[in-house]
């Protein structure tokens, strides 16, 4: 079994409470943080963590941290982000509802870190339930002393509030969530400056992701070494994976990084297989925003190497033939699924959810969506494959934001490497109608791939 | 700092205004701005959608101009600017629903209450709405019904003909039948 530090406790009953939490051995890393560590020791073990941002970015922590401007008289802000809205995602909602106080405890220690005496969770507005949920914990939490004034009698000040969202996934964006924090309309900002020199209310301001902030407590309570053990490489640590569409478990799983991508998918432990016995034609590895693979460029990579769920094997071969770890948004396509159909979907998304700031992302998303929308329902034209990677780099690069890269690789990525199936829709608009492509030659075997074609 | 007294003019309940001030509280000084959203999600569950006064009125308590209350409630999709049902079903539609059946479910919704997206049933009881990933793919095809934002999952036409039946019959049942995902 997988060694697990957020989630070893998930299933103990009334784990919710304040009191079984406590049993269990929580907010320890409160009391060791507050009695015996200063802020900059708690720093430099989250440096050496290695831990990176569980968010999408995957910055690290620690050096994010360290970042954070600290001029005299004015305060300093963590702010946890709990917008959660990156499609195949859902690990936040889990931790937050399984396991509020992990999350509570994460805030403390880190707002002690960065010197915060207020911070906030900004829950997206459709998570109410889970809004009450940590409401709930903080009262109990500032009840029993770990919060409020003078917390566990070392002069510590922290008040913690939850914040909720309206609505929008571009509010995920750590400078548009600031903006909605502040309550406005949630246009990211133009970086620099950057939230740790200008954040909420132009003060220094550090946003981590719930993940992130809860990995800080086995962080602090085992030290910084221990959890950059496990893992590999630069990929230290767990993750939550978010797994859905077709396999056989969908659900949350806390891996030890470098786990084999074929055995999440096909191990009993994690996704077990493929749904109704059919085969895997393609993965979404870290949420929509990151390149889709075929079924056999995400199992191997094309030096032959397993591919290893981690940062750098996931992105091994880099666009052209890789991905990304993202947020951990697993999402699994089976042989009928109709790549075009659900390059169009995310399309559709990225244009809905745009803030519209940025004339190449408002329009192009729209022009994407647009032309994705005619290929799919049989009134595709060949040269529309070649537009639409001309309007996704015209996007790339050019905008405030990343939604912008956001919008252009799954569509540049989809037609990398589906190309067939697009052109397939152009020259069977009757078919694509009706019936799916089918698996193509997707999951067959590389070796077997470039042999063919020599 | 602002004080209930100055809106005593304003006929929301004095419960809800209560509620405002505290929230306002969890701000600095001077940043009461940031009670907008809260404070619109409080009036919404109170009359099931924004109307133009009521936005004028939350303006009024919190002393900004109309128009900052405007571009907030227009900017973020939870926000109804107009009259709805009295349950309003937002159904996922995002491609990790749409893997196992979202579409069929969303069609099968349509159908059964006999009204399109955003219309009103004619008993007022029903809308429904497509809406954006909701963070439960692993649970689809799912829907929520706000106020309270009670989440439905795996959903199925079987699931889906319980649940509206439910609501016609008692609206105490969306509260137990619910669960916290
Ligand atoms: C369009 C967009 C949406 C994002 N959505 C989220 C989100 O829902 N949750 C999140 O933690 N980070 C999200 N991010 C990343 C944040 O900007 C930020 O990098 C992150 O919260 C930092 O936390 P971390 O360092 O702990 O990962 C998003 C970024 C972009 C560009
Ligand atoms: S890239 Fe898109 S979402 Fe980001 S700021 Fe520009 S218009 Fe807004």
């Amino acid at each position: 079994m997988a060694r697990k530090l957020l989630l070893e406790n998930v299933n103990v009953p009334g784990i919710q409470t304040f009191e079984v939490y406590r049993q269990k051995g929580g907010y320890r890393s409160v009391e060791k943080a507050l009695s015996s560590m200063s802020p900059e020791d708690v720093v430099d073990e989250v440096k050496k963590s290695g831990l990176r941002g569980r968010g999408g970015a995957g910055f690290p922590t620690g050096m994010k941290w360290s970042f954070l401007a600290k001029p005299e008289g004015k305060p300093r802000y963590l702010i946890c982000n709990a917008d959660e809205s990156e499609p195949g995602t859902f690990k936040d909602r889990y931790l937050m509802t399984h396991i509020p106080h992990l999350l509570i405890e994460g805030m403390i220690v880190s707002s002690f870190a960065l010197g915060a005496k207020t911070s906030y969770i900004y829950v997206r507005g459709e998570m109410m339930p889970q809004i009450r949920i940590l409401e709930r914990a903080i009262a109990e939490a500032k009840n029993a002393g770990f919060l409020g004034k003078n917390i566990l009698g070392s002069g510590y000040d922290l008040e913690l509030y939850v914040q909720p969202g309206g609505g929008a996934y571009i509010c995920g964006e750590e400078t548009a969530l600031i903006e909605s924090l502040e309550g406005k309309r949630g246009n990211p900002r133009i970086k620099p400056p950057f939230p740790a020199i200008s954040g909420v209310w132009g003060c220094p301001t550090v946003v981590n992701n719930v993940e992130s902030i809860a990995a800080i407590v086995p962080i602090i309570l085992d030290g910084g070494d221990e959890y950059a053990k496990i893992g590999i490489g630069r990929s230290t640590g767990t993750k939550l994976i978010s797994a859905s569409g077709n396999v056989n478990k969908p659900g949350i799983y806390e891996i030890e990084l470098g786990l084999p991508v074929e055995e999440f998918i096909y191990s009993d432990e994690f996704c077990g297989g493929i749904a109704n016995g059919k085969r895997l034609k393609a993965v979404v590895a870290g949420g929509s925003s990151v390149p889709i693979l075929p079924a056999n460029l995400i199992l191997k990579t094309v030096e032959g190497n397993a591919r290893l769920m981690s940062y750098e094997s996931l992105a091994e071969g880099g666009f052209q033939t890789g991905s990304m770890m993202g947020s951990g948004g697993f999402i699994a396509f089976d042989e009928d699924q109709c790549i075009v159909r659900n390059t169009w979907n995310f399309s559709r998304f990225y244009h809905h959810e745009s803030c519209g700031q940025c004339s190449p992302c408002r329009e192009g998303t729209g022009w994407m969506e647009k032309v994705l929308h005619r290929l799919e329902y049989g009134h595709g034209k060949m040269s529309d494959m070649d537009l639409l990677i001309d309007v996704a780099k015209k996007i790339e690069g050019n905008t405030i934001c990343p939604l912008g890269d956001a919008a252009a690789w799954p569509v540049a990525s989809a037609i990398r490497h589906f190309r067939d199936e697009f052109e397939w829709h152009v020259n069977h608009p009757k078919d694509a109608v009706e019936r799916n492509f089918g698996l193509g030659n997707y999951a067959d075997s590389l070796d077997k791939l470039v042999e063919a074609e020599n | 700092m602002l004080k209930v007294t100055e809106i005593e003019n304003i006929d929301f309940r004095v419960e809800l205004l209560e509620e405002f001030s505290e929230i306002i509280k969890r701000y600095p000084e001077g940043k009461h701005k940031a009670a907008l959203l809260p404070i619109l999600h409080l009036v919404q569950a109170e009359y099931g959608w924004l109307s133009t006064e009521s936005m004028e009125r939350v303006a009024n308590f919190l002393d900004l101009q109309p128009i900052e209350v405007f571009e907030v409630a227009t900017f973020y999709t939870m926000f109804f600017l107009k009259p709805q049902g009295q349950f309003v079903l937002e159904v996922c539609r995002t491609g990790p629903c749409c893997l196992v059946g979202a579409e069929k479910i969303i069609k099968y919704i349509e159908t059964k209450l006999g009204v399109k997206e955003g219309e009103v049933t004619s008993d007022g009881r029903f809308s429904w709405r497509g809406v954006e990933c909701l963070a439960a793919c692993g649970m689809a095809p799912v829907l929520q019904i706000g106020p309270d934002y009670t989440f439905y999952e795996n959903l199925t036409e079987e699931k889906v003909d319980q649940l509206i039946q439910d609501l016609k019959q008692n609206n105490e049942a969306i509260k137990s039948d619910s669960q916290i995902v």
